[in-house]
């Protein structure tokens, strides 16, 4: 009965168990399952990649109108597997003058600092990699461990494109670390915890996107732009650049750093689902412990349906229009919205919980309508210089606004 | 706590390993080829011309620039943030005043132009 | 020798020879990655004093920002890909000598100290309470004022870094 419950708990104590009873050290028994739960986690993680990158093609091959992958297996479900096999006997090119140790680190490094993440993302009540105490702050930190392989990667293939594009990139990574890092300061103050498992202990009651709309929006756009997914892959953009920090790897070198993309985008949804969207948390989870792994994946697979929808229906940014959104919307969003929600929350304090969470939405709600007017204003002010400036220009504009009836 | 750190570093060289691993695989798998074109520098088929160093802009170190200070700051206030729900009116209004001073800083640099993207 | 001796060993030889690797590689860019390696081995050195903050502060601010930035401003001089040759200065084994004397110095002076000798020995999981220390930077008798100068600081180095930018760019116009 234990074991319908909650097969992995279940599996984990025997194991632990069994282990023990072989006359181990109890060093070396804590030592052997620690290894275990880390190899069959990261194992498991690889491999899901194979299944994320079937679900993603044939998503935006609806999107697309396409039928997506459909020709090996049903569905075409082995299709990601006949392309690994593929890649896998691609032959690898090193380019002349590259420099060999940060060449070859930049793949491994990547998908390494993506895995690094799984090792502290509850996935149920009882199957936690480790609770660590300063889990969020972990999270964004091992996070931003793969800008360094981007820049290892940029500089050991000996290539202007390459470097080019590395740093492009990393200065759009850490431009949206800033409101990445802002924003998830209002969890941690809702919850009074930095331990992710803690975080998701406090939305018992409410979740976190009921309470703060707007740091869920910015916390989802801001990761967004950190996997480098459309509309912010102007590293990428395979349709019209060459492509970026990679250009010069081929075979699974090139794999990897695909892998550690999809596995990245699948991360920071489950991320969000556990920082805003309560996590493993639903109807008897906690009785039933593998529910709450099937609501998590639930809520997963529903923000990173989001994702895809994005880069399915959105067109890319230009780079200066990206910058602006992240330095002039994004980061004066959150700064006001830290300190909006921290005088809110100070007054209300003596208030039941239930309108200390409708003053945090209504501030919320205000902050957001009042960005989206300023945003509206910025706008109309810049088309009016620009009709000022350039009057040939303009008559375009204003017979287009005519038009619209604005 | 220690415990905690022993099953990240193990998952450290685990992740680590796992890439690297498969990557040997492939490498031993795949076929070894090279000729001098082959392996040149991608350049849209045109001869690499100079040497291959670009300088950046400035442009960037502004923006790491920005970054670091924003990063010490949200560093800085993770603890208070930790600490919010028991603290007294006037340590809020602390935080937030530490949180007014930067943001005078921030529209300074918007002001100047350090934010525009060239 | 405990496990914890050995990681701790391990992290210091390895952010010790990667720090003269920083200060000896021929390529400017080598020495900077290097000095990732430096800091990544002081977090680890964290992990062992049983501080988790501070190494995941040490990955997030030095690995992540200060590493980065520095990396920025390497590719902003000239000659990032030319090798330098050795970086050995003629005079090095006297200077190695200095080095050696001061150390040796520092480590006389702080055998003084009560707290060398001290061992270290493990804390109980609730030691490191981030609610205390987010208390104490703002209490009036804790560090609200260095909390708060702190602020005062970043902005003034803010502000530094934008007047040296702008007046760069503006040179470029000319």
């Amino acid at each position: 009965m234990d074991f319908l419950r909650d097969p992995f708990g279940f599996v984990i104590q025997w194991y632990v168990g069994w282990l023990s009873g072989l006359g181990l050290p109890a060093f070396g028994v804590e030592l052997i399952s620690k290894l275990t739960g880390a190899l069959v986690l990261a194992t498991g993680a690889m491999l899901f990649v194979v299944f994320l990158i079937w679900y993603e093609r044939k998503l935006i091959g609806r999107i697309q109108d396409r039928f997506g992958p459909n020709r090996v297996g049903p569905w075409g479900i082995f299709q990601p597997v006949a392309d690994m096999l593929k890649i896998f006997t691609k032959e690898y090119i090193t380019p002349i003058g590259a420099d060999k140790v940060t060449y070859n680190l930049a793949p491994i490094l990547a998908v390494a600092a993506v895995l690094l993440l799984w090792s502290v993302l509850p996935l149920s009540v009882t199957v936690v990699g480790t609770d660590l105490n300063v889990g969020l702050l972990f999270l964004i930190a091992v996070g931003g461990l793969g800008e360094m392989s981007y820049i290892l990667a940029g500089w050991g293939s000996n290539n202007k494109y390459a470097l080019l594009g590395a740093f492009r990139l990393v200065a759009q990574l850490i431009s949206y670390e800033v409101p990445l890092v802002l924003s998830a300061l209002v969890p941690v103050m809702l919850a009074g915890t930095l331990s992710v498992t803690g975080i998701v202990q406090a939305q018992e009651n409410v979740w976190f996107i009921v309470a703060a709309p707007a740091a869920a929006l910015i916390f989802f756009i801001a990761s967004i732009a950190e996997i480098g997914r459309s509309p912010f892959d102007l590293i990428e953009a395979e349709s019209e650049l060459v492509a970026g920090y990679n250009i010069e790897y081929s075979g699974l070198k090139f794999g990897m750093f695909f892998v550690a993309e999809f596995l990245h985008a699948f991360t920071v949804s489950m991320i969000f689902a556990t920082v805003f969207l309560g996590g493993w948390r639903g109807p008897g989870a906690e009785q039933i412990p593998v529910l709450g792994f099937v609501y998590l994946m639930v809520k997963t697979f529903v923000v990173y349906f989001v994702t895809i929808l994005f880069r399915g229906t959105l067109p890319r940014f230009r780079i200066d229009q990206m910058m602006n959104l992240n330095w002039k919307v994004l980061t004066p969003l959150s700064l006001g919205l830290i300190m909006a929600m921290s005088i809110v929350g100070g007054l209300t304090r003596q208030l039941p919980a239930f309108w200390q969470v409708t003053a945090y939405l209504i501030i919320n709600l205000l902050l957001l309508g009042a960005t989206d007017q300023l945003m509206h204003f910025a706008q109309n002010r810049k088309t009016k210089l620009n009709l000022a400036t350039q009057p040939g220009k303009g008559v375009l504009t204003t017979s287009s606004k005519h038009g619209s009836g604005e | 706590m220690l415990g905690n750190w022993l099953y990240i570093g193990i998952f450290a060289l685990v992740a680590l390993m796992m890439p690297a691993i498969t990557i040997l695989i492939a490498g031993i798998l795949s076929p070894k080829k090279p000729d001098p074109i082959k392996n040149s520098t991608y350049e849209c088929g045109v001869e690499t011309v100079g040497p291959n160093w670009t300088q950046i802009k400035i442009q960037y170190y502004v923006f790491a620039l920005v970054f670091l200070i924003f990063d010490v700051e949200a560093v800085l206030l993770f603890p208070w943030a930790v600490a919010y729900q028991f603290l007294p009116l006037y340590a809020i209004i602390e935080g937030v005043l530490f949180l007014l001073i930067l943001v005078i800083g921030f529209f300074y640099a918007w002001r100047k132009g350090a934010l525009e993207w060239f | 020798m405990n496990g914890l001796q050995v990681v701790f060993l391990l992290a210091a030889l390895v952010s010790l020879f990667s720090a003269v690797m920083v200060v000896s590689a021929r390529r400017m860019m080598h020495a900077a990655l290097w000095l990732v390696l430096t800091l990544m081995g002081v977090a680890v050195i964290f992990v062992t004093l049983q501080s988790s903050f501070f190494a995941v502060v040490q990955i997030l601010v030095y690995v992540g920002a200060i590493a980065i930035l520095i990396i920025f401003s390497v590719m902003l001089t000239r000659r990032v890909m030319e090798d330098h040759g050795d970086q050995i200065l003629p005079g090095w084994r006297a200077a190695g000598l200095v080095a050696l004397l001061l150390f040796g110095v520092i480590v006389g002076f702080m055998t003084l100290w009560l707290g060398f000798s001290a061992v270290l020995v493990e804390l109980p999981a609730d030691a490191e309470n981030l609610l205390e220390l987010g208390r104490s930077l703002v209490s009036p008798q804790g560090y609200v004022l260095p909390f708060e100068l702190a602020s005062v600081l970043l902005v003034a180095a803010l502000i530094g870094a934008i007047t040296i930018a702008v007046d760069r760019k503006e040179d470029q116009d000319r």
